[in-house]
């Protein structure tokens, strides 16, 4: 009888396509703007990702994201070099400061001061100059995407055509002539100032006076050492946290979540999504069983039992929400694909498509429950009734 | 099962009444029928609009509950079983020729054929071939695959016969099979219903108003508001 439920559903071509249509318009829906929220919440974790060589990050007990500036002594430094597995342990410096172009132009953006001696924690990949020319007096790195945009430099004066910067410009942070040795390349992160990379001492020089200058620690963790362990060991030091990567990535990605509205935001058009699709959906299907009600009535005069009738009609409602499900992830994949060179954030995670996927069948439920209570109220003498 | 002959008891109603609505509203369908039909015979229940033929077949068939009386068919107080039993009684026992035919527009004369094979638990390719074997006896073996729509009001007909039978119910009831048809394709589908469908072991009520196909009955109950006024053997059965 599955199969009869089926044929009855595809046999209705009109409201078959329209269900469907509901169905995947709701999963494109769900799914799209669940790879654009995964987008966003990737993107709160880039840095920290790209600064791939850490195994812990070390801060100030009260940090709560990566641009949150809560410095530490810098005798941290020294006490977690002391703790038991770890294998180095290097300083950074993280802070925002103004920046003047060539141009005139001025932008406030985030300066790295990376440990002068090893140049841990640099960005992963170079697109032009070196890493090392970071060494020569007054270098420092621009992001070859932000060399385009916020630190572009007018052709000339009052002009609006723009240039990108290159190596060998010079800008003024806190107003100390720097020089481009070099440009990266870094993932796209949640937050849009400018990321400027130089050495610890020159950042320390070039940065307002404060008692404290220390933002984070760098640590490798010996091999055969637990991360999480070594990490507990550090944090039971008073005053600093020790995370590890994922764990820091983590903290901050809740931090955002929890202040910017984002998770709301998202949730809000999800559920959209999801209403959506209970409407639609559960409208058609409730049709679709008005008009075959009298089939129904029938099959039940013929000994159907109320259970077979429910399967059915549970049949029809999941092969309708797979098919709409399987067109609005492929939408949605191919929406991702379309917008893959876009500054739009986007990632389906596998996550995405199993959300949605139970959220669709949810909805099909809901959508079904309005329609089986018709079936399972039905009067199999209805179909004596001309 | 016990093997039936003709002649025996098959439905056995005894003060049967039915009433619709409570107080001010309510409307009395049956006033208390006593009826008996037998097996091998096809018994017709005529009557005006309204006088409560189709009200009994549906309490005979077990799709309607009774409000008083007793009805038995073949041995079963059917009324007094749950919905769950009630209904595979329904599907072992009772073929259905509805007025409205009630062809499920979507799917193929055979596959609406096999309903109650499948309904019944048989496998959908098995449930087709033998309802295909029916269509044949019907005189519809090609048109199998056609569809409700593509048929003739007559082979519409033939198709619901076909469902009726195709899984050899005791009891086949129908309603108003002619209403829809013009003189000669009634007459017709009542000779094939009465060919195919006669059988010793089967009984047969047939719910019309059209007096052009009476003399094809075996026997004719003749009702008004609510009662069976009389039971008439026809020459056919003589």
């Amino acid at each position: 009888m599955i199969r009869i439920a089926l044929r009855m559903l595809l046999g209705d071509k009109l409201k078959y396509a329209g269900l469907v249509a509901g169905l995947a318009f709701a999963t494109l829906l769900i799914t799209q703007q669940g790879s654009i929220f995964a987008g966003f919440v990737l993107r709160t974790g880039a840095w920290i990702r790209d600064t791939g060589q850490a195994d812990l990050w070390i801060m100030d007990e009260q940090v709560e994201f990566t641009e949150d500036r809560k410095t530490m002594l810098d005798s941290s430094l020294l006490r977690v070099r002391g703790v038991e597995g770890v294998e180095w342990a290097v300083p950074m410096y993280k802070a925002y400061m103004p920046c003047r172009l060539a141009d005139g132009r001025r932008v406030i953006a985030r300066v790295i001061g990376l440990d002068d001696a090893t140049l841990l924690g640099a960005p992963p990949i170079m697109e032009s100059g070196s890493l090392e020319a970071l060494r020569q007096d007054r270098g420092i790195l621009v992001d070859f995407g932000d060399a385009q945009d916020e630190l572009s430099l007018s052709i000339e004066p009052g002009s609006s055509e723009r240039r990108p910067l290159e190596v060998g410009d010079r800008v003024d942070l806190n107003d100390h002539e720097m020089v481009v040795v070099g440009r990266y390349q870094r993932t796209t992160e949640f937050f849009w100032d400018p990321l400027i990379y130089t050495t610890y001492s020159r950042a320390l020089a070039i940065a307002p006076p404060e008692r404290r200058m220390l933002n984070f620690v760098l640590a490798r963790v010996k091999p055969g050492y637990d991360h999480e362990a070594v990490a507990a060991q550090i944090s039971a030091l008073s005053g600093i946290q020790a995370y590890t990567a994922e764990g820091f990535e983590a903290r901050s990605m809740d931090f955002i979540l929890r202040k910017t509205g984002i998770l709301a935001n998202f949730g809000i058009t999800i559920a959209l999504g999801f209403v959506i699709g209970v409407l639609i959906s559960g409208q058609l299907l409730y049709n679709f069983i008005l008009d075959n009600q009298r089939s129904f009535a029938a099959m039940k005069a013929m000994g159907a039992s109320n259970f077979l009738l429910l399967r059915m009609v549970a049949a029809q409602v999941m092969f309708a929400a797979f098919v709409g499900f399987g067109i609005g992830v492929g939408l949605t994949a191919l929406s991702g694909r379309v917008l893959s060179g876009s500054e739009l954030a986007f990632n389906m995670a596998w996550q995405v498509p199993v959300f949605g996927g139970v959220a669709i069948v949810i909805c099909c439920l809901f959508a079904a429950l309005l329609s089986i209570s018709r079936v399972l109220r039905l009067e199999p003498a209805v179909v004596f009734k001309g | 099962m016990s093997k039936l002959t003709a002649g025996q008891l098959a439905v056995n109603c005894r003060g049967l009444t039915k009433q619709y609505g409570q107080g001010e509203n309510a409307v009395q369908a049956l006033r208390g029928i006593d009826l008996e039909v037998r097996t091998g015979e096809m018994t017709y229940l005529v009557g005006p609009s309204g006088c409560g033929k189709t009200t009994l077949i549906s309490v005979i068939a077990g799709t309607l509950d009774r409000s008083g009386g007793a009805c038995e068919v073949f041995g079963d107080d059917v009324a007094s079983w749950g919905e769950r039993k009630r209904a595979a009684w329904r599907g072992r026992n009772v073929g259905f020729v509805f007025q409205a035919l009630n062809l499920v527009p979507t799917l193929t004369a055979a596959e609406n054929v096999a309903i109650p094979l499948m309904i019944l638990g048989e496998g959908h390719d098995k449930a087709v071939r033998r309802a295909g074997e029916m269509l044949e006896r019907v005189d519809l073996g090609a048109r199998a695959r056609s569809l409700p729509a593509q048929l003739s009001g007559g082979q519409q007909q033939r198709v619901a016969i076909a469902r009726a039978l195709v899984h050899d119910p005791r009891l086949v009831v129908c309603d108003e099979p002619t209403s829809a048809l013009d003189h000669d394709t009634g007459h017709r589908v009542m000779e094939l219903l009465r060919s195919v469908a006669s059988s010793a072991e089967r009984a047969l009520i047939v719910v019309t108003h059209d007096a052009r196909i009476f003399s094809l009955a075996d026997r004719i109950a003749h009702m008004d508001d609510g009662r069976v006024e009389r039971v008439e053997s026809t020459p056919s059965s003589r």
